[in-house]
């Protein structure tokens, strides 16, 4: 069984309805990457997952679990992890308070120790404002503070955003490092390249709809059908 | 003789006395106010009622059940607490989703409702609280007398004021309260109860409200309209040094208690004004306030 699935989920801004019947599925271990050109709806959707978006309707469940009751202070309980496209770093907390602050959910989640061996910059830095990192560094705080909790599965929104090559490559490293832990990551990402190292199989999005959805070997035959709807 | 400006010194540490004492206060219930306006982003006009509540409940405790000053500055901030979480729980919750014009309105209605109450009870004029046997009298500290009450009530204030300052900068449950300022929701998905965490926060922000009524009863009477004499000062403070900020709202209650107090030496026809004086200074230069960052 899948460890997350959805199924015709709606979503709504207010009004404007952005969500179309999203239906996806991801195997734990997995890790799927959700491509789909700004605005089509792929941040809502992992906002939607996660339940930071409440006016949905549809199917969400995680491990079994029904997720479309339960309220977002519980979400993480259960073993989602959400890092947002902004990161979401606090700029009142240090860095080792940001690392701190959620608090744990399962067993089988990183020391401190580890994530510090994992990102060494963090540890330099414990004491710093969070939000006096470089934007690397506050990708990397965003992404190990939720490792730390023992959540099962990453909605990781854009982790390569505006960040410099070097950067990407250390991410796509620390992706891979989750990968062999056996965390399930649900990542949304422009940078296409960066996603077909990391991601096992690709969901793509339109209008608030996937509209697609094949494994990385099948990218070649995919290229020209991406190239359309995406755009590039 | 001593003179300083051709001030007596017993005039001049007398003023700077009071308005150190009068600064107590101002920084303990701007401290509440501005923990509330963080994290809640209500402006809690039922504040000087919580005051006022804070005295009440200190003198009922001594004149209906015989619990006396030192209990009561534990228990009467307790129940005013505790008031303050179930209002929060119970009614001022359902107007988060509004405009934050709601919640003044209802903490408004709340403080007239409360303040009509004890009214109703008590009437309007003021009822004395001894001090307690222990801080009774005076020391002479050379070039002048110092009620030891009203060194207690320094002491206290300034204790209570860093207590709470390294409850919400030093510890676990401070790192939810600031996160929670600056991004409640995120903290919410990271199964951070945050409803609960801002009951907490406005029932502790009564708490202290109640705490410094307890400090008053025994120097101000204990009256049903003690605490929206202050409050309007309170608010200034609270703007002076800038809305929400902590360390703010405790410097700046202090510095404008003695900025009233000398005022009151120098030129006594301005002390009244005095602090709406800086208020309209500061905003003019620094609007976001003295220790506030710009929104």
């Amino acid at each position: 069984m899948a460890l997350l699935s959805v199924a015709n989920l709606h979503a709504w801004y207010g009004e404007s309805h952005v969500l179309h019947g999203v239906t996806l599925s991801v195997e734990e271990g997995e890790t799927i990457c959700i491509l789909g050109r700004n605005g089509m709806g792929k941040t809502t959707t992992l906002r939607t997952i996660m339940g930071i978006l409440r006016k949905r309707s549809g199917e969400i469940r995680f491990a079994g679990q029904d997720m479309m009751t339960v309220p977002l202070h519980r979400t993480a309980k259960a073993g989602l992890g959400f890092v947002p496209e902004e990161r979401g770093i606090f700029a009142t907390l240090t860095v080792e308070e940001n690392l701190m602050l959620p608090p744990v959910v399962a067993k089988g989640g990183m020391t401190l120790n580890e994530i510090y061996q994992l990102f060494p910059n963090l540890e330099e830095r414990r004491s710093s404002p969070g939000t006096k990192l470089s934007g690397g560094e506050q990708q990397m705080l965003a992404m190990a503070r939720i490792l730390r909790t023992g959540a099962r599965c990453l909605l990781l929104d854009e982790p390569t955003e505006g960040l410099a090559p070097v950067i990407i490559q250390r991410i796509g490293e620390v992706l891979v490092t989750l990968k062999a832990r056996g965390m399930t990551v649900v990542l949304v990402e422009q940078n296409f390249r960066f996603a077909s190292k990391v991601a096992d199989r690709f969901y793509l999005m339109d209008h608030g709809q996937m509209v697609a959805d094949f494994p990385v070997t099948d990218l070649p035959q995919n290229m020209a059908m991406l190239n359309t709807v995406l755009g590039v | 003789m001593t003179m300083i400006f051709g001030i007596p010194i017993q005039a001049l540490m007398g003023q700077l006395l009071v308005g150190l004492i009068n600064g107590s206060f101002y920084a303990l219930l701007s401290l509440g106010l501005a923990v509330i306006f963080g994290l809640l982003r209500v402006i809690n006009f039922a504040h000087g009622a919580q005051y006022m509540m804070g005295a009440f409940v200190a003198l009922l405790l001594l004149t209906q059940t015989g619990i006396g000053y030192w209990p009561a500055l534990l228990i009467a901030p307790l129940i005013v607490g505790l008031f303050g979480a179930l209002i929060e729980r119970t009614m001022l919750s359902r107007l988060y989703k509004l405009d934050h014009l709601y919640g003044l309105l209802f903490t408004f209605g709340l403080a007239l409702t409360l303040e009509g109450t004890f009214r109703w009870f008590f009437g309007s004029s003021g009822q004395p609280y001894a001090p307690p046997a222990a801080l009774t009298g005076a020391v002479n500290l050379g070039f002048m007398f110092l009620p030891i009450y009203r060194g207690w009530v320094v002491v206290a204030s300034l204790a209570v004021c860093i207590g709470v300052w390294l409850l919400i900068e030093k510890t676990k449950l401070g790192s939810y309260l600031r996160a929670a300022t600056e991004n409640p929701t995120l903290v919410q998905s990271f199964g951070i109860n945050v409803p609960l965490l801002l009951t907490f926060t406005y029932g502790l922000g009564a708490a202290l409200a109640g705490f410094a009524g307890v400090l008053a009863a025994p120097v101000y009477q204990v009256s049903p309209l003690m605490g929206s004499n202050l409050i309007i000062v309170v608010f200034a403070v609270v703007v002076v040094g800038g809305m929400g900020s902590i360390l703010g709202a405790i410097v700046t209650g202090y510095m404008l208690g003695i900025a009233e107090g000398l005022t009151k030496v120098f030129y006594p026809e301005a002390s009244n004004i005095v602090i709406f004086v800086i208020m309209a200074i500061v905003l003019i230069l620094r609007p976001a306030g003295l220790f506030g960052k710009d929104a």
